[in-house]
């Protein structure tokens, strides 16, 4: 409670992306900092970002006193960065003097002071309201002015004045040998220090900054790397985070149906750092580019970072395996970027990932490949920046795919050692057997998922990658044509079964059918037995009929017959029918 | 002591033509600088130009606005406006023969 109702030191967010941060705020208010660095490593720019956001950002106006510079250079300067200058001079919002001394032209003669710079500032200062200065450098009056004590005493009492004043002041200085600044403007300004460097490491370029000293407040020490870009100055607190990312359940495809089995049927985890290590053309970028595709699909929006082709090769040759990767660019929800690995320095590269990722709020990353880092410093250096990529990448929840080639003889370490740092490790060889090279993928490592152990040979196919299934022979897993003549003869055997099958159903099926006929036959002799026995049966009827007419017949004419026709029965059964 | 006020045109002898030389002074207050800066201005103009020149003192303070147009910085400055080229001394001009110099004025004597 006590320390909370202590003053703290009053800040002023300057806008430049990443300081605030690192200052844990912004730049002293109503005190003057002091920028200083070698040419051209963007202090003049550090100072009219620090003031056009002021301006446009904060509502707080700002005055540029230029003594190098005039106003129109200056605004010709930064228009490439969005900065329209001209625009906030007309609605008030900054006022650009610029103030030069021509040696050739001038005489002294006795004493002076610099009361005229006084009055300028102030009027200018006064004439918008102005919360914010820089001074662009004042070093540039010691090549006018001859009398350096005057010059000194009247600089010194300019930042009292500035601070009397209760301005934010920024204040540049070109560094000298062996000095902050040539003319030693450190001693005056010493509220807050920033030094701003430009070094050139095996060819490239990396802009950094350091905050030297900051009275009265804890500061970030480490030195960060800086861009300027459209966006203007961008800083980059990417030291020390901690390993405090969550962890998502959530499952996201590979893209590839096979390796998704593979990795308990449902793919990465998402926000997961995934690498591919393998000799060349084992097929890393394409697994990369299905992840890439895998996502777009799901609406996700992916960053792809190739180090080794121009997007239109990438397109054209995804094209080839049936990933059309061009209608996700044209959507906007691929992005792909080019670029030598030798074309910046690594802290370069890890500034533009920061830049892109914010910008695209990509959900996907890919690296490919990742180890054409390595030129680009020594292996402490390229660790410590694919550290911060997996750990950025994780802190941002977005999920990371790297590849990285790997000598064919030696797959099991990465020449980055970042192994380790990869929850999911997939091994892409080429097995060079009877003659013929073919490719395979196993999966060495995921964490937090049971995975297949299986090593499995795929194919690039006109319909992209495709697993193939597992065949083992004496050998091991058969690749290849082996495997090609081996599935064929698993088709025959099948087949080989499938006709046996047949032929046995077909042996029962004319059994039962010349059953049936057999039991028709009988069927037929059964009736024509029957009807012989119904005609025997009429036959005798008949004959039995014939009888006894021919016995009446004879009776009759024999007389012992009455006319009626009734004759004595010799048995009484006939006689009453 | 006299106010320091814009003085026009300190023409001893009648002669109705452009002075030949054209200054201004700047100064900010009356500072005793400033001051000493001002006797030091009459007392060579008087010896040197007689009559030929024209004095405005500016007192930035007043007019702040007007330091931006001769590129003031140091105070006190004077400011040959006439004849072209411009050129600027700086200082209390305590040193006679420099701001002869400086004025690009050559000796009578």
């Amino acid at each position: 409670m006590k320390e909370k109702s202590r003053p703290r030191l009053s800040k002023a967010l300057t806008g430049i992306s990443g300081l605030d941060e690192i200052t844990l705020g912004g730049l002293p208010r109503g005190r003057p900092t002091l920028i200083c660095g070698g040419a051209g490593c963007g202090k003049t720019l550090f100072g009219l970002e620090f003031l056009v956001r002021g301006a446009t950002k904060f509502g707080e106006p700002g005055v540029c006193i230029s003594f190098e510079e005039s106003g129109h250079d200056l605004a010709m300067n930064v228009a490439s960065l969005g900065f329209d200058l001209e625009k906030l001079q007309r609605t008030k919002k900054l006022v650009i003097d610029h103030i030069y001394i021509d040696k050739s032209e001038i005489a002294e003669t006795g004493e002076y002071d610099l009361e005229g710079l006084f009055i300028r500032l102030d009027a200018a200062i006064n004439s918008i309201g102005a919360k914010r200065v820089l001074l662009d450098t004042p070093e540039a009056l010691f090549a006018g002015l001859s009398d350096v004590g005057v010059l000194r005493s009247e600089l010194r009492r300019l930042f009292g004045w500035l601070k009397e004043k209760g301005v934010t002041a920024v204040i540049t200085g070109e560094r000298g040998v062996g000095t902050l600044t040539r003319h030693g403007l450190e001693e005056y300004v010493s509220d807050c220090v920033i030094l701003l460097d430009h070094r050139v490491q095996n060819d490239a370029v990396t802009r950094r900054l350091r905050i030297l000293k900051y009275r009265g407040s804890t500061h970030g020490t480490n030195e960060y790397p800086f861009l300027i870009d459209e966006h203007g100055i961008s800083v980059l607190p990417v030291t020390s985070l901690g390993l405090t990312h969550g962890a998502s359940k959530e499952r996201i495809s590979t893209g590839i149906a096979g390796l998704d089995d593979m990795l308990s049927g449902q793919g990465y985890f998402r926000g997961s750092s995934i690498l591919a290590t393998g000799a060349a053309g084992t097929g890393k970028t394409t697994m990369g580019a299905h992840f890439v595709d895998a996502a777009c699909q799901r609406g996700e929006s992916a960053i792809l970072f190739a180090f080794e082709e121009s997007p239109q090769q990438l397109i054209r040759n995804m094209r080839s395996i049936g990933l059309d990767l061009g209608r996700w660019v044209k959507k906007g929800l691929l992005h792909i970027e080019a670029a030598r690995p030798t074309a910046f320095g690594l802290e370069m590269h890890l500034v533009r990932m920061h830049h892109l990722l914010a910008e695209y709020k990509a959900n996907v990353v890919v690296i490919d490949p990742i180890s054409a880092l390595l030129p680009g410093g020594s292996a402490h250096d390229v660790h410590a920046l694919v550290l911060r990529i997996v750990d950025f990448l994780k802190q941002s929840g977005a999920t990371g795919f790297f590849t990285s080639v790997a000598v064919e003889d030696d797959m099991q370490s990465t020449a980055l050692s970042i192994s380790s740092l990869v929850d999911t490790w997939i091994l892409l060889r080429n097995i060079e057997v009877n003659g013929e090279r073919n490719r395979v993928l196993y999966v060495l490592k995921s964490r937090g998922m049971a995975h297949s152990n299986q090593i499995r040979e795929f194919l690039l196919t006109p319909h992209g990658v495709q697993l193939r299934d597992v065949y083992l022979g004496p050998g091991g897993v058969l690749t290849g044509s082996a495997r090609v003549a081996r599935e064929a003869e698993e088709r025959r055997e099948l087949l080989r079964q499938r006709q046996s099958e047949k032929d046995r159903q077909l042996s029962v099926k004319v059994a039962l059918r010349s059953l049936d006929a057999k039991i028709a036959e009988l069927q037929a002799e059964k009736e024509a037995r029957e009807n012989q026995l119904i005609a025997a049966i009429g036959e005798n009827e008949q004959q039995k009929a014939a009888l006894l007419a021919e016995r009446d017949s004879l009776r009759r004419s024999r007389g012992m017959i009455d006319s009626s026709g009734r004759s004595p029965r010799p048995n009484g059964r006939e006689s009453k029918p | 002591m006299k106010p320091v006020k814009q003085t026009k045109a300190k023409t001893a002898k009648t002669k109705p033509t452009e002075p030949r030389y054209d200054l201004r002074l700047y100064v900010a207050g009356q500072t005793p600088r400033s001051l000493q800066a001002l006797s030091n201005l009459k007392k060579i103009c008087e010896e040197h130009l007689t009559g030929n020149y024209r004095v405005e003192i500016i007192d930035l303070l007043k007019k702040p606005q007007l330091a931006a147009g001769d590129q003031i910085l140091a105070i006190p400055t004077l400011v040959r406006t006439l004849p072209k080229p411009a050129r600027k001394i700086i200082g209390d001009l305590s040193n006679t023969e420099r701001v002869l110099v400086g004025l690009d004025i050559r000796l009578l004597r």
